[in-house]
């Protein structure tokens, strides 16, 4: 039975928002912690480590999500997990933000200069200590922009677990168009959701940015 | 211990290899249409009046900042709504086409905007006329700059385009959907599948990367 589209709708998919919050923060928590261990892999001077980290972000970055999504869903049959689009959501987003967000805090690390590295050899400090004291503090400033630029990436990207059946968002969507057939409303609700989540992350990006390359280029 | 079974996908690796082609020939298409849309919005966002560049930047905004899978609902449940019926690989085609020239709109800009005004000054002081220095002095050097952004975001439009494959487009993606059906060796389609992709990947940044030395290396060639 087709019933119209109403207010009730809205809200109903105005209450998806909290999952696909919840998404993305599990996917962004487990990623930065992921991306902080491939990002010190890839800058290691351990060779294997170095390989080994490029081979991960180049297949996360050379296979599309949804794929790292049915791969991740399907294969945890294969290891006698249950399959569950909770976990499998949460795991596959987890290891696509890892290889990202191990990516860009690469290119952060590499920013420092050498000569900061330099200096703290010098003053006698190791790995853990340079690392913790010296290269990340300043590493961590140049990357909070292109962070939260992935950020907004992230967040787009939880809408393919729909596909997987995790009710978020974008199949509150779908559920509700099944019921209403209004495709236009629907969607367009869904789409201005995503927006008022993800327009105020891109704008903070982008000036951040400016910002942090006015105060650079001097 | 799960027994692999790679056997029906091997046999049905003709399949998927048809689906791989329309994939390459979608996002290519969708890169070609897209970077005409891509180089005209950029164009009046640069010097068109401001309700055109009102309109550019609302259209890039809204697209960049919405998931792709939405846009694709949005136009392929909305359209037959107003009378506009789109098999669903025409309507794949258009939403990847709306979706790259957002972003593709952004890296031309970028593009554009890396051109200093002693250029366009010289290009003048020539003789040249106003269609001219658009051509040969901003949008050539333009384009020569920003061809590595666009080289890997036409990779990512590849990737995303598996997307299409929920409204039943016939792509490499919505193969493996098929071919997953019919033998219920998922894990092992996926495999397949995503290794294409990958090999894709690959394939399209080689050839990027060769035609970046033979046409862009510098100091440029006639």
């Amino acid at each position: 039975m087709i019933r119209p589209f109403g207010f009730n709708d809205i809200i109903l998919i105005a209450e998806a928002i909290r999952w696909t919050l919840a998404l993305s923060a599990i996917a962004f928590a487990g990623g930065a912690v992921g991306g902080l261990l491939i990002a010190l892999a890839r800058t290691s001077d351990t060779r294997w480590l170095r390989t080994a980290s490029m081979l991960f972000i180049r297949l996360f970055q050379g296979t599309p999500l949804l794929m790292q999504l049915f791969l991740v869903f399907f294969g945890m049959n294969i290891f006698g997990l249950p399959i569950n689009p909770w976990l499998a959501a949460s795991l596959a987003l987890t290891l696509h933000a890892s290889a990202f967000l191990g990516e860009i805090w690469r290119g952060c690390i590499e920013a420092v200069p050498l000569g900061q590295r330099e200096a703290a050899t010098a003053l006698g400090l190791h790995y853990y200590d340079r690392m913790t004291s010296v290269i990340l503090p300043q590493a961590a400033r140049i990357s909070v922009a292109p962070t939260v630029g992935f950020l907004v990436q992230l967040i787009k990207g939880t809408s393919l677990a729909s596909i997987i059946g995790f009710t978020e968002l974008t199949r509150t969507g779908q559920i509700v168009n099944n019921a209403t057939f209004s495709p236009f409303q629907v969607f367009g609700t869904v789409a201005v959701f995503y927006f008022i989540l993800c327009w105020p992350l891109s704008l903070t990006a982008r000036r951040m940015e400016i910002r942090f390359s006015r105060a650079t280029t001097r | 211990m799960y027994d692999f079974n790679f056997a029906p996908v091997f046999a049905a690796m003709d399949q998927l290899l048809i689906g791989a082609w329309v994939t390459v020939k979608l996002s290519a298409a969708a890169m070609a249409i897209g970077l005409v849309v891509s180089i005209i919005c950029a164009v009046a966002k640069a010097s068109g009046p401001r309700p055109v560049r009102f309109l550019v930047d609302g259209y890039i905004e809204v697209i960049r900042n919405t998931p792709f899978l939405v846009q694709i609902f949005f136009l392929y449940f909305g359209l037959p709504t107003i009378g506009l019926r789109l098999d669903p690989n025409s309507a794949a085609l258009l939403a990847l086409v709306v979706n790259f020239g957002a972003y593709g709109t952004e890296i031309i800009r970028a593009g554009i905007e890396s051109i200093t005004k002693g250029q366009i000054e010289a290009g003048t002081a020539l003789g040249l006329s106003r269609l001219q220095i658009y051509r040969y002095v901003v949008m050539k050097p333009a384009l020569r700059t920003v061809y590595p952004s666009l080289t890997s975001q036409f990779i990512y439009l590849m990737l995303t385009s598996s997307v299409v494959s929920v409204i039943s487009a016939t792509d490499l993606a919505a193969a493996g959907n098929d071919l997953q059906s019919q033998t219920f060796a998922s894990f092992e389609v996926y495999l397949v599948v995503t290794a294409i992709y990958l090999a894709l990947a690959v394939g399209f940044s080689v050839i990027f990367a060769a035609i970046e030395r033979a046409a862009f290396t510098y100091p440029m060639s006639r």
